[in-house]
């Protein structure tokens, strides 16, 4: 416990996902605005779930606690299955914003292509789906206390960190898949898409088994972020071109250089 | 009290050495830049910022009318091209709001949550005499409506007030209202913010040490806020003295009277900006017809300083890449030529290829948001960070629904191109957020939490 055990999950937690937000969203404007909008739509799709949960718990026996448990995986499963609708509610706004776009710049092009708009979407839903897993967590992790002082798991924190880790990347992942499948109607990508994240969710079920929890869910992110990068476009012949640090010629570069218009005195 | 009522209500401040330091303040003009300028009036449109002219100087004036000729050559160039850019720049505008305003409430929230003085009770401020001490659910209700009621009047009064005085130009009077209550906020509350911070970390501090501190502070703000200063720095002194007058909201203010005040706010905002005969809209109008900056007071801008002159050839080829600006700069181009022939050169992080005219016209407007909107954005996120059950949910899903309400509002701005309220939208998304995510989410995650679920 302490700043060490705060810190420490933090990173683990939340790394991945700044050095993405810092290297490839902070610097644009729009894709700022598609991150909190993702968020947004994340937050509608859990305070939906969360009423859904809140009511069937209100309406049954609270002092049973095997329903209590079984009322909870219904809310889980409830959640995911919403927060699925609301990725795919969220594509079709960012589909429609993307022609707006369009039309109303200069060349016709839209400033931003739909797959960046899928990673950034993914990345949102992720951010905040981790950042609400977790951070009331850390908060307390900083304060005084011993960890499954009373028989639960002491790897409280860090097995947490990990798991948002994941969840993070796989919400980046499945932002991309999920995108790319509605664009090309592949709906058996949706459905894959759909039941890996119920999967996954399941699997923290098995917790405080954490072999059984965390070794798969990372193989599934593993995959899942395989499965992302051929679908962004990615290839082994990328990976060697960027490894090779080669410069491209750009021929455009002269041009556009002659092109421009000497300013005046 | 009473100053201190004044200090929340008259945030604004004549600067017309402010006029001087960006352009964004030039005069309304009613055309392509109706957008803009709607986002400069706009913003302006909270009670709080009631503004009202400056006291001109002939500077100002010169200043003025180099920029109202700016304003038309850029018309006449560009009105082909307004669709474009009012996106264009709706999304890098859109991100120099959240900055500051995602700031304003961390600093409130930080805060919040280390200093105890400020979520504890010691009494109400004498606009909400009402207490919320009461037996019976009823009673309490009923006193914050009443408190509510009584806050908004004053409220009212006071935009009445100010808004009589801006009619029958008593900038005079007015610009030493808002020079002693920004005296009162730089001094006073710093001080007593300080005391707090210190007492919390129990580190002691000597007086002497103190007086230096709180003088150097409060009187680089009063410079900076009222006179001329670096952008940087007075877009910081704005910020943080919204984040005083929050916290003090959040700590004089009862529960629930706060809360129903957050929604009597927005729906004041909202009628007082859109309603033909509301103070706001007057003002606004008034401000237009003669031809006035309308609000170049304790509002935030945004702007990025232009330098309207004669082309500068290798600035313009190198591009620049500076981003503090200073007066100095806006005052040499007061005595630039009138003609129309002006190129306008900007000063902007630069694109690494030569600027075009467009793009230089591109970087020329911030935006502005009224102090007022900071503060009450900043009150509401502070208390969903003060609740008792210490959840960090609901202040994130407060801090997440009102950017968005942002967002949508100057979307709603781009498309209607006229003076919009800030306050309604979000303060409604910060609302349903707040009571949702505190009574339905946070069982929820607490309870997946313990079991350490995932969804």
């Amino acid at each position: 416990m302490g700043a060490a055990v705060f810190f420490g999950c933090a990173g683990i937690a939340f790394g991945p996902a700044l050095a993405l937000v810092l290297l490839t969203v902070a610097a644009e404007p729009l894709r700022v605005i598609i991150l909190v909008a993702g968020a947004f739509f994340w937050l509608v799709s859990l305070l939906l779930a969360s009423l859904v949960w809140f009511i069937s718990v209100h309406l049954s026996d609270q002092g049973n606690a095997r329903l209590q448990y079984g009322l909870l995986i219904f809310g889980a499963a409830v959640s995911v299955l919403l927060q699925e609708a609301f990725r795919f509610a969220y594509f079709k706004l960012l589909k429609k914003a993307d022609e707006g776009l369009a039309t109303i710049s200069e060349d016709g092009r839209s400033p931003i292509s739909l797959r960046q708009m899928a990673y950034v979407s993914g990345l949102s839903f992720g951010i905040i789906s981790g950042v609400f897993s977790v951070i009331n967590i850390l908060a307390d992790s900083i304060g005084p206390g011993v960890v499954g002082i009373h028989g639960d798991s002491p790897y409280y924190f860090i097995t947490s960190a990990f798991l948002t880790m994941a969840v993070v990347l796989l919400h980046t992942f499945w932002g991309v898949i999920f995108f790319d499948a509605c664009e090309k109607r592949h709906y058996w990508c949706l459905g894959l898409v759909v039941v890996s994240h119920l999967v996954t969710s399941g699997l923290t079920f098995l917790n405080p088994w954490y072999v059984a929890s965390l070794v798969p869910i990372y193989i599934i992110t593993f995959c899942m972020g395989i499965w992302a990068f051929f679908t962004a476009g990615g290839s082994f012949h990328n990976i060697l071109k960027c490894l090779s640090c080669k410069q491209e010629d750009d021929s455009r570069v002269m041009m556009y250089s002659a092109l421009q218009v000497p300013f005046e005195d | 009290m009473i100053t201190f009522m004044n200090n929340s209500d008259s945030e604004d401040e004549p600067c017309n050495e402010r006029t001087s330091l960006m352009s964004a303040e030039s005069p309304p003009v009613p055309s392509y830049q109706d957008g803009l300028q709607a986002s400069e009036t706009r913003e302006a449109q909270t009670h709080r910022k009631r503004q009202t002219g400056s006291s001109r100087s002939p500077n100002n004036v010169a200043d003025e009318d180099t920029s109202d000729l700016d304003v038309r050559v850029r018309e006449s160039a560009l009105e082909n091209e307004e669709e474009e850019l009012t996106l264009k720049y709706g999304a890098k505008h859109v991100i120099m709001l959240f900055v500051p305003v995602t700031l304003c409430m961390i600093v409130v929230v930080a805060t919040i949550k280390s200093v105890r003085f400020y979520t504890e009770k010691n009494g109400q401020l004498i606009y909400t005499p009402f207490s919320e001490d009461t037996p019976s659910v009823g009673q309490r209700l009923l006193n914050s409506v009443l408190n509510t009621i009584i806050m908004i009047s004053v409220i009212v009064v006071m935009t009445v007030f100010l808004v009589v005085l801006y009619k029958y130009r008593c900038y005079k009077f007015i610009h030493g209202w808002l020079i002693l209550s920004s005296f009162m906020l730089l001094f006073l509350f710093t001080y007593i913010y300080l005391g707090e911070v210190l007492k919390t970390y129990n580190v002691a501090m000597d007086y002497p040490t103190v007086i230096l501190i709180i003088w150097n502070f409060g009187a680089v703000g009063m410079i900076c806020i009222h006179w001329k200063g670096p952008l940087q720095l007075q877009q910081a002194y704005l910020i943080m003295i919204s984040a005083l007058m929050a916290l003090v909201f959040i700590k004089y203010l009862p529960e629930w009277s706060a809360w129903v005040i957050l929604g009597a706010i927005s729906i004041y905002d909202l009628i007082a900006v859109l309603c033909p005969k509301g103070p706001l809209r007057m003002l606004v109008e008034t401000a237009q017809e003669r031809n006035e900056p309308i609000f170049p007071a304790l509002i935030y801008s945004s702007a990025m300083i232009w330098t309207v002159g004669m082309a500068k050839p290798d600035t313009a080829a190198k591009g620049q890449s500076q981003q503090t600006w200073d007066a100095d700069g806006r005052e040499n181009h007061s005595s630039s030529s009138h003609s129309d022939s002006q190129i306008l050169d900007t000063r902007s992080p630069a694109p690494s290829h030569p600027i075009t005219l467009e793009e230089m016209e591109e970087e020329e407007r911030g935006v502005k948001l009224g102090l007022g909107d900071f503060i009450f954005y900043s009150v509401l996120v502070g208390k969903a960070a003060a609740t008792p059950s210490g959840d960090w949910n609901t202040t994130l899903a407060c801090f997440v629904a009102i950017l968005i309400g942002l967002c949508l509002t100057l979307l709603l701005l781009a498309v209607f191109k006229k003076a919009l309220p800030a306050l309604p939208i979000s303060i409604t998304f910060g609302l349903i957020f707040y009571f949702s995510t505190d009574n339905l989410v946070r069982p929820f995650m607490d309870t997946l939490a313990s079991h350490q679920l995932y969804i």
